[in-house]
């Protein structure tokens, strides 16, 4: 045995190699076009929760712009998917990242309508302490619910704050850090919308294909 | 008890990788912070290491010396990636919670561990067994831990059992009660280290009741301490 060249252990080890290659390429090929729909009807399933499936009849999710406000954005460039019904603008959901969390990044959707007024807030990912910071997710308390329909006339622009700094936003019990900085986000959003939001859809292409509202995909 | 008993009981209790052998801590401790994330990365790595034993014992006589473990890493990666990304296309949304897991059961030691010291010297039939039997052993303790984890530190259990078991799971979610806030150190990383330091003293307890009273009528028998 031990005198076998070291080929056959090297071919051993190719075979081994091409094996195993094929079987995830076999695994890859087989799931691909589900992975993909599951990862748009997930981001899909998202924006609807924002932006009602019936308020809005583009493909939401192709019609997108991408904007650069890294000071208001958290991140050198921000996609925005952008909701029209019948060719007009219905509401742009901004994808900010907000960069003074307690820890880490924390990536947001934020949803605004044409008047100014916030479609909804909501957290993708995170990393905050769970048990304190993580009272943002939607499914530990209705923090976060409590953005839709603010605006930067209610509250005024200078309660956008939590309470402790003298705002209107509640913070968590032992956990300021996280509200403050998801309050800030939003605002932010906010300010870029005011001053620039038309032109995002002016931007976008448009593209008038009639197509049905995607709820009854998804039921 | 017959050989194929022995070694389920082995892979499930006496030789219970979690517990005994105290492998696979990373996933372990990770993601044992609910019961279904618990038990969906035990399922994981049960698929894992059922597959890996039994590739591993086919080719086990004519795979040589020098090249075996090379192969053997190979033969974990392939299918730990198959399994993540059956998972993504089948199960998204556990997907998305356990996902950065998923890769690193290919670094679990469980699993080479069994492939080197079990499936290489053993038939399939046999190494298949060892398999799920480690496989499940494992998955039980991560449900456990998982589930005493999220009762102290959520007040709740089975939350999002939805996705592993679909939507009409979602009314198996229990709480303790809105009153209940929970303990956060439970979730915290340090919760999983307590838990199961109370797990393993629960299981060195009755290991040790089991042999006194097997000893009871030799008298003044010396309890032995369980293999660390
Ligand atoms: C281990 C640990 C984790 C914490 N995690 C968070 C967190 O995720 N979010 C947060 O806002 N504050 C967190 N805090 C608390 C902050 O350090 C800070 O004290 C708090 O946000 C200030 O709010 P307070 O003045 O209401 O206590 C954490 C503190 C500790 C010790």
């Amino acid at each position: 045995m031990n005198r076998h060249p070291v080929i056959l252990a090297g071919l051993i080890l190719t075979l081994f190699a091409i094996a195993g290659s094929g079987l995830v390429a076999f695994t890859y090929w087989q799931t691909a076009d589900r992975i993909a729909q599951n990862e748009r009807d997930a981001l899909l399933h998202q924006l609807h929760v924002l932006v009602p499936a019936e308020s809005i009849d583009n493909d939401i999710i192709s019609d997108t712009v991408t904007l650069q406000a890294p000071d208001l954005m958290g991140r050198p460039e921000t996609l925005v998917y952008l909701g029209r019904k019948g060719g007009k603008s219905v509401a742009a959901v901004f994808t900010p990242v907000v960069p003074d969390g307690y820890s880490g990044p924390i990536k947001l959707l934020v949803a605004v309508k044409m008047n100014g007024t916030l479609g909804g807030v909501r957290v993708i990912s995170h990393k905050e302490t769970p048990g304190l910071g993580d009272q943002i997710e939607e499914r530990k308390s209705d923090w976060i619910l409590r953005f839709a329909g603010k605006s930067l006339n209610n509250p005024t622009l200078s309660h956008w704050k939590v309470k402790r700094d003298g705002g209107d936003f509640d913070q968590f019990t032992g956990a300021t850090i996280t509200p403050r900085s998801i309050v800030k986000a939003a605002k932010n959003t906010l300010l870029y919308f005011r001053d620039r939001g038309q032109a995002l859809f002016e931007r976008g292409k448009a593209p008038e294909k009639e197509k049905k509202p995607a709820a009854d995909e998804h039921g | 008890m017959s050989e194929y008993g022995k070694l389920v009981k082995e892979g499930l209790w006496s030789n219970n990788q979690a517990l005994v052998a105290l492998l696979g801590l990373c996933p372990l401790l990770a993601v044992s912070n609910t019961a279904i994330n618990g038990l969906g990365m035990g399922i994981a790595t049960t698929v894992v290491v059922t597959l890996s034993n039994g590739t591993v014992s086919l080719i086990r006589n004519w795979v040589r010396q020098e090249v075996r473990l090379p192969v053997f890493v190979i033969i974990i990666a392939s299918f730990v990636t198959a399994v993540e990304l059956s998972m993504n296309a089948w199960f998204h949304e556990l997907y998305k919670i356990l996902g950065i897991f998923i890769p690193l059961i290919v670094t679990n030691c469980i699993i080479i561990g069994r492939a080197e010291a079990f499936a290489s010297k053993n038939p399939v039939g046999r190494s298949l067994l060892d398999g799920l039997a480690i496989g499940i052993g494992f998955t039980l303790v991560l449900f456990t831990l998982g589930a005493l984890r999220e009762i102290t530190g959520l007040g709740t259990l089975f939350t999002q059992a939805d996705l592993m078991f679909g939507e009409g799971a979602r009314n198996l979610t229990l709480s303790l009660g809105d009153d209940f806030k929970g303990m956060l150190l439970a979730i915290l990383p340090p919760g999983a280290f307590i838990g199961l330091g109370f797990l393993i003293a629960l299981k060195n307890l009755i290991d040790r009741r089991a042999t006194q009273t097997k000893t009871v009528p030799v008298s003044a028998a010396q309890p032995e301490p369980t293999a660390g």
